[in-house]
């Protein structure tokens, strides 16, 4: 057994919201460096040569990365013999509320009928997993919305099979076109039913860029996509190129005999995403 | 990592451009051309433009005139002490579509964002002689550097959303749509296609 105060958790969930929206992780940097020497348009390869001087500005001096900094998207995942004492979830909402406050953040949370801002950023959308041990992880995806607009699910028959699936992806990367401030990274959820897709969709983008799916079957998948979606995309920002998106990640669970869900999450070339473990 | 100057890394060749806009320059400018910005423009977004298009729906005045102007689809994130504004890239201009030909109605110029835009609402720059242009998404903390002055104007209530007037000092873009009705991200999907670029309006 392990206990975990609630205020523990808020505050490092404070210190997660800050970093993750001025400080890129490596490999969303890795990615950019490596579209950049591979680019052909000049055009292409100038804005993502920007992209690498905005993230230095970012980190250096704690600006961040995009003025979109998102509605907070939150993965726990918490051990069955951690006890946390006080509330887990007002904890994490506590903690997203400071880190915004203090790291001047943009405060991008509004209620959808009245569109009246809630000034603090919360709530965030959190989703909760339980697993055996005795480790509170919390990963943080702070979620654009130029992206996330440009999503999609859909219910396939299962004749459609792979090349349905293939089609329905690359097709929403298209058009998308330069709405979603490409390169952009194409989280696909498969299978399931109609939300697990979509959450699997989400979850894909914490894993680390670009790394493929551990099953070879789904891994050759992404490669095929992604290389479509490259070969046919409007480039980086819509200018043209070979870079409309960095990654592909499809994470897949069995489904009906009836039903082949297919769920696209957008995510922008300012992937920022973050986790620590308590 | 490779850590580049700040003062490089913009587009090369870019033409300075005055806003206000003088007469007679829009026609000059075309679609794919690179541009400079420096002058005044005025900030609105989803519900900057709710905001605007129900005071003229009420038969009241707007808080700004827009006469010669250029819109910049922003949501700033908040300065910290010191600064003139924290990160400031473009927003996706489609979602303003739905307002915009109402403020082209009132002499609007020109608008900055990101993304492409409607039909109607190119038919509607065209009638009524705007540019569109875009500027690199997710670029927010290098495109503040180009903020020299920032204050606000209305709908502080708004957070993100009120409406700002900058001053900007060359701040980059490209030419979406240009007056002839040409339209730059056409353009580059028909030279990926290999085929000749035929404008839609
Ligand atoms: S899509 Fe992403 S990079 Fe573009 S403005 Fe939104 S959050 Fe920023």
């Amino acid at each position: 057994m392990k206990t975990l105060q609630s205020s523990e958790i808020a505050a490092a969930v404070r210190g997660l919201a800050m970093s993750a929206s001025c400080d890129l992780e490596p490999d969303i940097l890795d990615k950019l460096l490596a579209a950049r020497d591979r680019e052909k348009s000049p055009l292409a390869k100038n804005a993502l040569e920007i992209l690498v001087t905005n993230a230095n500005i970012a980190s250096r001096e704690q600006i961040p990365v995009c003025q979109d900094t998102g509605i907070g998207v939150v993965f726990v995942t918490i051990g069955q013999e951690v006890i946390v004492s006080g509330s887990l979830e007002e904890a994490i909402q506590e903690g997203i509320r400071a880190g915004y406050a203090e790291g001047f953040l943009r405060k991008s949370v509004c209620d959808p009928v009245t569109r009246k801002n809630t000034g603090t950023n919360v709530p965030a959308v959190i989703h909760f997993e339980i697993v055996p041990g005795d480790t509170l992880r919390i990963g943080f995806l702070p979620k654009g919305c130029g992206s996330e607009n440009m999503s999609g699910l859909v219910m396939l028959p299962p004749s459609a099979g792979l090349p349905g699936v293939e089609e329905y992806v690359v097709q929403k990367v298209k058009d998308a076109g330069s709405n979603p401030c490409p390169p952009v990274v194409v989280g696909v959820g498969l299978g399931g039913t109609f939300e697990k897709a979509a959450l699997l969709a989400k979850k894909s983008l914490m894993r680390p860029l670009g790394d493929p799916n551990p099953d070879a079957k789904v891994a050759e998948i992404e490669q095929r996509i992604l290389q479509r979606i490259n070969q046919e995309g409007q480039g980086v920002m819509g200018w043209g190129g070979v870079n409309t998106a960095l990654a592909v990640h499809m994470d897949t669970y069995p489904t009906h005999i009836a039903s082949l869900p297919v769920a696209v999450n957008i995510q922008c070339h300012a992937h920022r995403h973050k986790e620590i473990e308590l | 990592m490779q850590r580049p100057k700040i003062d490089k890394g913009f587009f090369e060749n870019l033409r300075p451009i005055s806003i206000p806009f003088a007469e007679n320059v829009l026609q000059t400018l075309k679609a794919g051309d690179l541009v400079s910005l420096s002058g005044s423009l005025y900030t609105g977004r989803d519900q900057t433009h709710r905001r605007l298009v129900a005071l003229l729906d009420e038969g009241r005045k707007l808080p700004i005139d827009l006469q010669g102007q250029l819109l910049y689809y922003v949501g700033p994130s908040p300065a910290k002490e010191g600064q003139v504004i924290g990160a400031a890239g473009p927003t996706t201009s489609y979602r303003m579509d739905a307002y915009t030909p109402r403020l082209l109605e009132l002499g609007l110029k020109g608008t900055l964002g990101k993304g492409s835009r409607s039909m109607p609402v190119r038919e509607a720059m065209k009638k009524h002689g705007a540019v569109y242009f875009a500027t690199v998404g997710g670029a927010g903390a290098l495109l503040s550097k180009s903020i020299i002055k920032s204050e606000l104007l209305a709908f502080e209530d708004a957070g993100p959303e009120a409406l700002f007037r900058f001053e900007v000092l060359n701040f980059p873009a490209v030419v979406i749509n240009d007056l002839e009705g040409n339209d730059y991200y056409e353009m580059v999907t028909a030279e990926r296609l290999g085929v000749k670029y035929e404008k839609s309006i």
